[in-house]
């Protein structure tokens, strides 16, 4: 491995993946190779039954290769154990989901706390940090509400103020805004820009070109194989008072910092 | 701090159902309070039947004369005398040195009548001739008055002590003392000189000894019964008379110390025997001390059966739990995915599923525990009411069920505490483990 300037979130070489199912064996993904450098915008793309979603269950760590190599950082997650599995999943990767996936009986802080309480870091600073996440996303009123007092849009900004508690290596958006109207797309779209544009490393799933738009990157999938890896060339941006607009973080944030 | 975490996350589970909690948690409770309840009402009754049998007296060897079966047959009856003999009695005060006092009575059935009411009708009871030692050897209280003096037996005076219930009856209004007692069948006064404290009847042993109730007897002086009655006892049934002979009904042997009981029982048994036959038919040895062992072995054999009512209980109790958390679990995977994808271990999923049915089973056993601890309380108010809502049902009770009052067996509660603790680890353990070997991607795409 060349010691290129950019440092690699993530490291992925020939990643196979078979699934065995009765005599067949399916072969999912048939060796994928590419580079995350931090700070990239990745947009994972294919057609259904392309390995997709293979691939986005190997990359958060709920999978094991057939074969192939994917570090994150300096260690190989293709043969840890399951434990270990969960422990990289709790401190190096922040999932986004296209249903949100909070915990009902849970209140937003709390929710946001998760990685850290399996993480076993749950202290009197991690509680500040993450009413300071939930502040940053919009929904520093709202620390006690539950997930169903929540709008879609609301509930998917806590997932994301979730997926930064950790301070992970790459956020990893499963259609993170498949369940979204327009308006709110934009709005998570335009949260996902300001933490990329904050040096934040994210990968995305999604079948939508309007989506995909917004990253730097996009790879296409087909017949589990890489057949298109290049940057996006007419990058659809936020204007920064768009952001600013959307997410009315700036106030927030600074009165959630100040004690 | 994070099992605190743990513990307040599984309460907060639970109460998004409360319903569902609260009758899972009713199953351990019915399980917990019903191994106090079996407990304290086994201790109640065996504590009553030690009570009963050590009323009769553990230093006491009792024989009883036992009328034997009519071998004769035909219309001719001979009259051959039966039981324990006034002979035997002396003989065995004399030659057996650890006994201390042999005392001797006679007990025939009759109708007592007080002629000063003619609204009182007479009634059955027991006539017991005895001497002054029997109220020591029996326990008797006197209430008023005193009991036989040696002084009315040696001059075989005709007054009686009375027992408190028979007192009553004959005498609801008037004061029983210095009152003559008229015995009809006998046609025969006895005045009153004591009336006795209410004692609870003993224990019945076996076959041989009845339970013996005390509270309808009148005590006169066997001196003067068997001046005025002699040794033999006239029945008439129908158009038939039978007679019935015997010196004495019962003598009881007291021994000094209680440790020489089995020693002199097998003396005095052996006197008794060799000297008409071996085989003998007619009297019949009861020794409490013996019986009272036996009842110590009897009581663990009762309490082990009362345990395993109360086991049973606790399962069924245990798999409603076990039932209620499958669902849960089902219910939850998509929770159980997120976790998982957060990063939790599957001993972590474990622990969460475990910790909400400890909480279930911990709550239903302290309530368990409280339910149980009521239970002398609630029994003692049960037949207070029973007996004034339902007087004749309340006195066909066997004795036992009314003089019984539950003793809670203080080694139950922790035992029920921990039994409820071990029935919520050990039903939750499939359920929790079931939750933590589910695969998180499939867990996830649950609907």
């Amino acid at each position: 491995m060349n010691a290129a300037a950019p440092k690699m979130a993530a490291v992925i070489r020939d990643l196979q993946k078979h699934y065995v199912l009765k005599s067949e064996t399916v072969r999912a993904l048939r060796g994928v190779s590419f580079d995350v450098p931090e700070g990239d915008y990745v947009a994972i793309m294919g057609p259904s039954g392309s390995g997709k979603s293979t691939l986005l269950n190997l990359l958060g760590c709920l999978d094991r290769p057939t074969s192939g190599s994917f570090l994150l950082g300096n260690d190989d997650v293709a043969r840890m154990t399951d434990d270990q599995l969960s422990g990289i999943r709790a401190s190096r990767i922040g999932f986004v989901f296209q249903s949100y996936n909070l915990i009902p009986q849970l209140s937003v802080v709390e929710n946001i706390e998760v990685p850290l309480y399996y993480m076993g870091k749950l202290t009197a600073q991690s509680r500040q940090r993450s009413t300071m996440l939930a502040g940053m996303v919009g929904l520093g009123d709202r620390l006690n509400h539950r997930p169903t007092q929540l709008s879609g849009g609301q509930q998917q900004r806590v997932a994301i103020a979730r997926s930064l508690v950790n301070d992970p290596y790459f956020i990893l958006a499963d259609e993170a805004t498949g369940n979204l109207d327009s308006v709110t797309t934009d709005e998570i779209l335009a949260l996902f820009q300001r933490l990329n544009d904050e040096g934040r490393t994210i990968i995305m799933v999604t079948h939508e070109d309007d989506v995909s738009e917004h990253a730097k990157r996009v790879i296409r999938l087909k017949d589990g194989m890489v057949v298109v890896d290049e940057p996006i060339k007419n990058r659809r941006t936020f204007s920064a008072e768009k952001i600013q607009s959307i997410s009315e973080n700036a106030q927030i944030k600074e009165k959630v910092e100040v004690p | 701090m994070l099992m605190f975490r743990t513990w307040k996350l599984g309460i907060k589970s639970l109460l998004l159902h409360p319903m569902r909690s609260a009758l899972t948690v009713l199953g351990i409770f019915i399980g917990v309070a019903s191994v106090i309840w079996l407990l304290a009402i086994g201790e109640g009754i065996s504590q009553e039947a030690q009570r009963q049998i050590e009323d009769l007296g553990a230093e006491n060897i009792i024989i009883r004369s036992i009328q034997p079966p009519d071998e004769s047959g035909g219309n001719f009856r001979q009259i051959t005398a039966f039981g324990v003999k006034r002979a035997e009695a002396e003989m065995i005060a004399r030659t057996i040195s650890t006994v201390k006092q042999v005392v001797q009575i006679r007990e025939i059935p009759q109708k007592f009548a007080y002629t000063g009411n003619a609204n009182v009708k007479p009634i059955d009871g027991r006539l017991v001739g005895c001497l002054p030692e029997y109220k020591d050897v029996t326990r008797l209280e006197v209430a008023r008055g005193h009991f036989l003096t040696f002084k009315e037996c040696d001059s075989k005076a005709s007054v009686c002590v009375i027992a408190a219930k028979l007192a009553d009856r004959l005498f609801p209004s008037e004061d029983p003392l210095n009152k003559q007692i008229f015995l009809p069948e006998k046609k025969e006064y006895y005045k009153i000189v004591g009336v006795l404290q209410p004692k609870n009847a003993t224990a019945a042993i076996g076959g041989s000894l009845a339970a013996q109730d005390f509270s309808l007897d009148i005590y006169i002086p066997i001196t003067t019964m068997r001046l005025r009655m002699g040794d033999n006892e006239t029945k008439q049934t129908g158009g038939s008379f039978s007679v019935k002979s015997f010196e004495l009904s019962q003598i009881t042997v007291q021994v000094s110390n209680v440790n020489d009981v089995p020693r002199t029982a097998k003396l005095v048994e052996s006197t008794l025997k060799s000297r008409t036959d071996v085989e003998r038919q007619d009297i019949a040895v009861v020794v409490p001390y013996e019986l009272l062992e036996q009842a110590r072995t009897t009581r663990m054999m009762f309490m082990l059966f009362m345990g395993l009512i109360a086991a049973i209980s606790l399962i069924v109790g245990g798999i409603g739990i076990m039932n209620i958390m499958l669902a849960t679990v089902t219910e939850r995977t998509r929770e159980i995915g997120i976790r998982r994808a957060l990063g939790g271990k599957r001993s972590d999923i474990t622990q969460q599923f475990l910790v909400e049915t400890v909480s279930l089973s911990v709550v239903g056993g302290l309530t368990g525990i409280l339910g149980g601890l009521l239970c002398p309380v609630i029994v003692s108010t049960t037949k207070d009411i029973v007996e004034t809502v339902w007087p004749n049902f309340y006195n066909d009770l066997p004795e036992v069920a009314k003089v019984m009052s539950p003793v809670i067996v203080p080694l139950s509660i922790p035992l029920a505490f921990f039994i409820s603790v071990a029935v919520g680890v050990l039903f939750g353990l499939y359920p929790a483990i079931r939750a933590a070997q589910m695969d998180p991607i499939e867990a996830l795409r649950h609907e």
